[in-house]
């Protein structure tokens, strides 16, 4: 096991720069998740951390060695691909033990480390089988039990459920999270699943057109997003985004631009409002959930409640919860309501906004205020 | 009341009628296309098949004649020197040229995969020889192979008047140059077969192989060249039986000689029965070419419907 320190690294090919001054330290035994969108950038920087892909500028460190110029096969790593990638005229037992075999370990060294990972992912049935005839499930736990055989100092997953159907991802997902808590390994994990991200990752790494967009904790990231990417990225339906001014004359106050009246005011936290400054533009980011039905209980719990009056134009029921889709001004705005409760379409509803929540972002510079 | 339902059942009847004869016409068309290619092909392999059998077996001589006499044709032929030395080099040539085509072409079809500059160029060019004909090539290698008139002259005039390189006219080294000869035509072709193959390898199997610290070669050995295996079948059937049929190569490069040094099967075959008028004794040297080819073919055939009866039995 080994940290991951990356300083200032760049990627361009030809004329096309695909990462632009990356920086990121991962310390010994984090589960970090490089999540963002198709063409962010993301399979490139595990690529290079694997020594797959070239460095054009900067630094890789695992542990305290600079591996920029090292091959793959020195660099202590193991990889999980998306395509599994399992060797196809071997038997699952050959695939596990290539590896160590490439590398000249002892033979019986190899049959024990063959059995412990075979017990680990509870494939010791299929070890005579070649890779076309076992399932896509089975496939995902031979690729893993190839990368888990070794003691490597870093763990890299590029995208590895994403050829699953929803069921099994869900279920590999938890199987991923368990060996973590066993093993405890650093692990680089790519995915462009938000969810996969948010279950798993100890700090998530968002990406965004060759840039790192913010670094933390999955509750960070989700909580108080660095800007309006990450925001409308993470969390699923996204955050809703409103024009608004700050009014910080008497109680600090939002008032919404485009509401309908003359703008609804929405009281606003007093250290928000100050570091904000009076007068400024913002535009309010409020998450689905602390978007709902108003309930005069509420009124003593949440020191900060506001309320919106708004149409109902679609109800869209998941189960779980029901999706309302209101229309505040010119824009459509996503609540979140109980089955039980949920309005009707056309209804003009009264909406609670939990403005201890709500995050207020730069209109001009997209970043969080 | 009474004439509604007589009118129905007609009306209902016409269509019904004219929808099953489309379905009948649509189930027999193909069948019917597919009529002429196939009644032709059983005249041509199996009825002539038949014929030349009889015929290697009969009395024939200039003309064809249906008194069966015995294998005795067959017999004769094996105690032939000239047939032994034309079986005997086919399987020399056809070894050294199966086994030199394939290695060469698949270097080069490895060395072209390592993303080289102008690749196109590359496979155009080594590619060129397949597109000409077996007679060009062995007339153009014919000039450069002779002491005459090719390399040895050309060395000759650069002043090294010892160098000697003139096995298209020495009796035990002419058989070689044939093979170099259809080595150098054949080569191109196996490279554009195994190129395709190695294009359709995964190259997360190259980067994971990588990664578990197995070196070029190696990642070659264990992974590539297994992952094409059937690949390689594929060029061998090819090549054997470009190998196996071959005539005009070695009558346009050697003419067969000198002597009979490289006489091959098929240039004896079209001896006998055009040449000397031995109809039956050709035609039993003709049955050993086909004994040679179902050699190949058989297996192949089976191998190849066993391995689709394994992939449909896996789905």
């Amino acid at each position: 096991m080994a940290s991951l320190t990356i300083r200032n690294l760049n990627k361009t090919f030809g004329s096309v720069a695909v990462l632009k001054g990356i920086d990121l330290e991962v310390e010994t035994g984090e589960f970090v998740v490089l999540v963002g969108p198709s063409g962010c950038g993301k399979s490139t920087l595990l690529a290079m951390i694997a020594g797959l892909e070239s460095v054009s500028a900067g630094e890789i460190r695992i542990g305290e060695r600079i591996v920029n110029g090292v091959a793959p096969k020195d660099r202590d790593i193991a990889m999980v691909f998306q395509s599994y990638a399992l060797y196809p005229t071997m038997t699952v037992r050959a695939n596990i033990t290539f590896g160590m075999e490439s590398r000249g370990v002892p033979k019986q060294a190899q049959a024990e480390a063959l059995a412990r990972v075979a017990a680990l992912l509870q494939i010791q049935g299929l070890l005579d089988r070649k890779p076309s005839q076992l399932s896509g499930g089975q496939r995902q736990r031979v690729a893993m039990g190839r990368a888990l055989v070794r003691d490597p100092a870093l763990f890299l997953f590029d995208e590895p459920l994403s050829n699953l159907d929803a069921k099994l991802r869900v279920e590999m997902r938890t199987e991923i999270k368990k060996l973590y808590q066993r093993l405890g390994q650093t692990t680089i994990y790519v995915t462009h699943d938000q969810v996969e991200a948010m279950t798993l990752a100890s700090r998530i790494a968002v990406m965004h057109q060759g840039r790192l967009q913010q670094f933390a904790e999955p509750r960070t990231v989700y909580d108080r997003p660095a800007n309006m990417f990450v925001a409308g990225f993470i969390g699923s339906p996204p955050m809703n985004f409103l024009p608004a001014q700050i009014s910080a004359s008497g109680p600090a106050v939002l008032v919404l631009e485009e509401s309908e009246g003359q703008g609804t005011r929405l009281p606003l936290p007093d250290d928000v409002a100050q570091s904000a400054g009076d007068g400024r533009r913002v535009l309010l980011g409020i998450r689905p959930e602390n978007l709902t039905r108003y309930d005069h209980r509420w009124a003593d719990e949440k020191p900060c409640l506001g309320t919106i009056k708004a149409p109902v134009e679609i109800v869209e029921p998941t189960g779980a919860e029901t999706m309302a889709v209101v229309r505040i001004g010119s824009r459509e705005v996503i609540a979140r309501y109980e089955p039980d409760a949920a309005p009707a379409i056309g209804e003009t509803v009264t909406l609670a906004v939990d403005m201890a929540k709500a995050c207020l972002f730069d209109p001009a510079t997209e970043m969080l205020i | 009341m009474a004439v509604e339902p007589v009118t129905l059942t007609s009306v209902k009847a016409a269509p019904n009628h004219g929808r099953m004869l489309r379905e009948r016409l649509a189930t027999i068309l193909p069948q019917l296309v597919l009529a002429p290619s196939l009644f032709a092909t059983l005249i041509y392999v199996f009825v002539f098949c038949g014929w030349t059998i009889w015929i290697s077996l009969s009395n024939s001589s200039l003309l064809p004649d249906y008194s069966i006499s015995g294998f005795h044709h067959y017999v004769e032929l094996w105690s032939n020197r000239r047939w032994t030395i034309a079986y005997t080099n086919l399987f020399l040539f056809t070894s050294l040229y199966v086994i030199g085509a394939t290695a060469i072409g698949l270097l080069l079809a490895i060395l072209i995969d390592q993303r080289v500059r102008a690749e196109a160029l590359w496979r155009t060019i080594y590619l060129y020889p397949l597109a000409v004909s077996f007679v060009v090539t062995g007339t153009v290698w014919r000039w450069l192979l002779s002491p005459s008139t090719g390399v040895e002259r050309v060395v000759h005039q650069l002043g090294w008047a010892s160098f000697k390189f003139d096995w298209l006219v020495q009796r035990e080294m002419a058989i070689y140059t044939v093979v170099i000869t259809g080595i150098w035509q054949a080569s191109g072709f196996v490279m554009a077969l195994f190129l395709a193959g190695l294009r359709s390898i995964d190259p997360d199997l190259v980067k994971a192989a990588q990664i578990d610290g197995a070196s070029m070669p190696r990642i070659y050995r264990r992974i590539i060249l297994p992952a094409i295996g059937p690949i390689f079948i594929s060029v061998l059937v090819v090549l054997l039986q470009f190998a196996i049929k071959t005539f005009d190569l070695v009558i346009a490069l050697t003419g067969g000689g000198p002597g009979i040094a490289t006489t091959v099967p098929a240039i004896y075959v079209y001896d006998l029965m055009f040449q000397r008028g031995q109809m039956a004794e050709g035609a039993a040297a003709a049955i050993m070419i086909l004994l040679a080819l179902s050699l190949v073919l058989v297996p192949y055939t089976i191998w190849k419907n066993w391995r689709e009866r394994r992939e449909a039995a896996r789905g």
